[in-house]
């Protein structure tokens, strides 16, 4: 065994009993969050066994969590609560008296159709309940997108350009609705590829790409502190919760 | 059979969900209602599907001895055990004690952490991009520094910080949203109204 080895296996053994001593002083799942953070955190070094396994131990864990808020959330008063109320009734009282709902069992089927695509021969089943899902979303969305992202918008855009209050002409109000106007008008101008941007067209679309600069500029500074505070949050639970190091 | 009653089922629906909408009557309401809970039901039953390939996926790593294969064992322990804590007769279902610990000590550390880790990355992607070259950079640090000194954990530095940068996110950093809002709102109806027509079939995949 070289120095180096030895070195290691010591370091780890270290490592190993100060985490028991965690164990026995904070508790199991303390300490493991602790562990878990530190694995994650040992990325910025390099890809490495305890990043591994702290990253198939998420995967595994929150698949089934989802599928667990799922059911108990959405599955057992949406559709066993309906379908059979005094099943639930154990689970959520106040639904055992309700009447029982039959039509629910066209979403039990469809989704047990969509279960189909298992299958390698009767896969073409999960068309139909995938085209239901689609159909719905679809039409949803139309709808939804054309009431908020379109006509909200263009409606909230169409401001006063001279604005007045109670103690009369309002400059920064002005200039403010001004600049969101024509920021707005620039910024679809820019984003308008069947014209060549040429002329007083490829003004507005470069007015646009300064407008869409000042975004993206906000958005990343409003991105990286908001990592920032995820980071100060993992820094309080490694020194606070875990070590007691604060207050 | 296979490809002509999914299309009619879609532009069936989505005609409904879209028609409903002007025409206030209490039954089409009921319909509608009906309809966006069936949607959710199947949306929740198809997560069985990605169960089942997760499964599949590290059985066959597993079995095939495939590099790496030793981790599949921490993502299948962790699939099984939290299922067990969330489903079990008399666990009490997502208020059991271990599955809620679960929860806040091993998703929770995992997650936050991982996006915390973006800060750095994100930092050192800024010492590269944020160079003041041209005037179009020049913005978008100023933008980012603004905001930035705006939001650091201590509070505002300055009133003065806090106004351009309120300022910022008020009115050019509204504008250029509400561009792009308007951009992925009329995207949004063109590929639903090309999904409803039949146009886009993508989702139903190859015979």
């Amino acid at each position: 065994m070289t120095r180096r080895q030895l070195a290691t296996y010591i370091f780890f053994g270290v490592v190993v009993i100060l985490f028991a001593i965690s164990v026995a002083l904070k508790g199991f799942f303390v300490t493991f969050g602790a562990f878990l953070t530190l694995a994650i955190f040992s990325f910025l070094y390099d890809d490495n066994p305890y990043y591994k396994f702290a990253e198939h131990l998420f995967v595994g864990v929150s698949a089934a969590y989802w599928m667990c808020m799922g059911f108990w959330g959405t599955m057992v008063p949406n559709l066993f609560g309906r379908l059979y109320p005094p099943m639930v009734g154990p689970v959520i009282p106040a639904l055992k008296d309700n009447p029982s709902d039959p039509f629910m069992l066209i979403p039990l089927i469809l989704g047990i159709m969509l279960l189909m695509r298992l299958s390698s021969k009767a896969g073409w089943i999960s068309r139909w309940a995938l085209a239901f899902v689609v159909g719905t979303t679809a039409g949803l969305n139309l709808v939804r997108y054309l009431r908020s992202d379109f006509i909200q918008q263009i409606s909230s855009t169409a401001m006063p350009l001279y604005v007045t209050n109670s103690a009369g002409f309002s400059l920064g109000e002005t200039i403010s609705n001004i600049v969101i106007f024509i920021g707005v008008m620039c910024g679809l101008i820019y984003f308008f590829f069947s014209k060549e941007h040429k002329g007083a067209f490829g003004a507005g679309a470069r007015a646009g790409v300064i407008v869409l600069m000042i975004t993206f500029g906000a958005s990343f500074g409003y991105t990286v502190m908001a990592r920032i505070s995820l980071l100060v949050g993992r820094m309080q639970y490694l020194l606070d919760s875990w070590l007691g190091m604060i207050g | 059979m296979k490809r002509r009653v999914p299309l009619m089922m879609v532009f069936v629906v989505s005609l409904f969900m879209v028609v409903q909408n002007f025409v206030p009557l209490d039954e089409w309401n009921w319909i509608y209602q009906f309809l966006l809970d069936w949607t959710m039901i199947i949306g929740i039953l198809s997560l069985l599907l990605g169960m089942w390939s997760l499964w599949k996926v590290h059985t066959q790593k597993i079995k095939r001895k495939s590099e790496n294969y030793g981790y599949s064992f921490i993502t299948l322990s962790g699939l099984i055990l939290m299922l067990i804590f969330g489903f079990f007769p008399g666990s009490g279902g997502i208020e059991n004690y271990w599955y809620r610990s679960f929860f806040y000590y091993i998703m929770v550390p995992i997650q936050a952490t991982m996006f915390s880790l973006l800060a750095f990355f994100i930092a050192s992607a800024a010492f590269r991009a944020f160079r003041a070259r041209s005037v179009m950079a020049t913005l978008l640090l100023l933008a980012a520094l603004v905001i930035m000194v705006r939001f650091v954990p201590m509070g505002p530095l300055s009133p003065i910080v806090s106004d351009a940068a309120g300022w910022i996110l008020k009115v050019p950093n509204l504008a250029a949203k509400r561009a792009i809002i308007i951009g992925v709102g009329l995207g949004a109806v063109a590929t639903a109204l090309k999904v409803m027509l039949g146009i886009e079939r993508s989702y139903l995949g190859r015979d």
